[in-house]
């Protein structure tokens, strides 16, 4: 799979990556929990569709399994990260509601990715939210737990866009990941406005920066938006709010892997 | 690129030939009683886009410049940050198309009491979660990856718009990403076939729009 190649790449700018992931790379130790929870998820009728039209886990176009392990490996963080901190009471009353919702959605992201990879799905890593430290509190106080999750959504919604070239030949998948991709849009600008900001990244504003990294862009194919005489008068502020940017996969991995438990 | 016209199609095989007029502007000075194709191939999807984000971008203008009763000054600036976006993405269709695009259509809110809050934000809401459905609905059309990313890049923002809308209608609730577009099993947004979309957008569009030669394939 690719999370090892692209982890050979990240490798060349962040050494100890390995010892980060080497309970990822292990997965043969927990190919039987992956199976059972396969097992579990197996009903989703939509797999079964998705299954029928290209096989599941080690039989998927090889392109196909790629994104769908990097898509596990972000649901995987985000789950995990809301569980936690619903489990852990950090969500105070008025959110509740919100902060679950999206809960159940990573969850129910988790389980359809899972399904259609069967076996082939990387296992779930240890995570660390902390990033070592650096979000000490983040399952005691709100703020910082809220600022997380901003930068897991709006990270999401980059990510799934900068897949979306690679799943073309795929349509079926194309379809599916869209339609995760803008659920993560919801959520994020849920999350930016508990935070008291806009719904939308202007420029390459947000923490950390790495999430919001190259977004401040105001030319879209090849048309440099302030030219059209009739956008003449808009800000670049506003010109780049009209369009979320990807992020390169492996821009997505090194922001990942500070959570990843060491 | 030095021009903006039309640059984004510059290396288009699929503009149609007979798009271009004497005045530079296809079906220029027509008339409400007037058939509007939608074209062939990724021009076809891209004028489905552009007919939207008129529809949009349109709406909102309107609502900022006669803001409905009781408006809070947040609200306000939400909804002229939505409007500066939907206008951005007319115009860039619109430039970028060139003379493949389609006129500017002739919309008709009949029904939207721009005076009432709930009338305007529910309106609001409507046209976000299917511009949503029917981006996520349209990607697998386009030949073009370049157009595709493009789409990417705004259908989140119109999603963004969705739940902001959503959020002011039910504050403090799961209404952002609610069960009644988000199916709750899979987790996944809604999606629409431009079929399903055409006749919601035909209601506010005067001149009939068709789509005679749309892609019906995913490439």
């Amino acid at each position: 799979m690719n999370l090892q190649n692209i982890i050979n790449e990240i490798e060349k700018v962040d050494a100890d990556v390995i010892d980060r992931l080497e309970h990822v790379s292990r997965r043969h130790m927990f190919s039987a929990f992956a199976k059972k929870a396969v097992a579990a998820a197996s009903p989703v009728l939509l797999t079964s569709a998705l299954t029928q039209a290209y096989g599941q886990g080690t039989a998927l176009p090889g392109q196909v399994r790629e994104v769908l392990q990097f898509a596990l490996l972000l649901e995987n963080v985000e789950s995990d990260f809301y569980n936690t901190g619903l489990a852990a009471n950090v969500v105070p009353f008025p959110y509740k509601d919100a902060i679950d919702q999206i809960a159940r959605h990573e969850n129910a992201h988790v389980i359809l990715l899972k399904s259609v990879l069967g076996s082939a799905a990387d296992p779930k890593p240890k995570f660390d939210f902390t990033a070592g430290g650096a979000f000490a509190d983040v399952f005691t106080n709100f703020k910082t737990f809220a600022a997380v999750a901003q930068a897991f959504e709006d990270t999401g919604v980059r990510a799934y866009k900068g897949q979306a070239g690679k799943l073309k030949p795929y349509s079926a998948y194309l379809e599916v990941a869209l339609r995760i991709h803008s659920v993560e849009a919801r959520h994020a600008a849920r999350l930016r406005l508990i935070n008291a900001q806009k719904g939308w990244i202007t420029l390459n504003a947000g923490f950390p920066a790495a999430v919001y990294a190259g977004d401040d862009v105001t030319t879209q194919g090849g048309v440099a938006l302030n030219s059209i005489p009739s956008l003449a008068g808009y800000s670049a502020a506003t010109l780049s709010e009209a369009f979320d940017e990807p992020l390169p996969q492996d821009e997505v991995l090194k922001i990942a892997i500070q959570f990843l438990a060491k | 690129m030095t021009t903006a016209t039309g640059a984004l199609l510059s290396s288009c095989q699929q503009e149609p030939t007979n798009a271009i007029t004497p005045s530079g502007a296809r079906n220029s000075g027509i008339g409400a009683d007037v058939d509007v194709d939608l074209g062939s191939g990724d021009v076809a999807i891209l004028n489905y886009a552009y007919a939207l984000e008129q529809i949009e971008a349109t709406f909102y203008e309107r609502v900022v410049a006669n803001p409905y009763a009781g408006i809070t000054q947040a609200e306000l600036s939400i909804l002229k940050d939505i409007r500066d976006h939907e206008v951005i993405h007319r115009e860039f269709f619109k430039a970028a198309l060139g003379s493949a695009g389609l006129p500017a259509l002739a919309i008709d809110f009949n029904g939207v009491v721009f005076s009432d809050r709930n009338s305007v934000l529910t309106t609001a809401r409507t046209f976000e979660d299917i511009g949503v459905t029917a981006y996520n609905g349209a990607g697998k059309f386009l030949k073009d990856v370049n157009y595709l990313l493009l789409a990417g890049k705004i259908v989140s923002v119109e999603a963004r718009h969705a739940s902001v809308i959503r959020e002011l209608l039910q504050p403090n609730t799961r209404y952002f990403a609610g069960d009644d577009v988000v199916d709750p099993t899979t987790a996944l947004d809604g999606k629409r076939e431009p079929g399903e979309v055409l006749p919601i957008a035909q209601a506010f569009i005067k001149q009939t729009l068709t789509a005679n030669s749309f892609p019906t394939v995913a490439s």
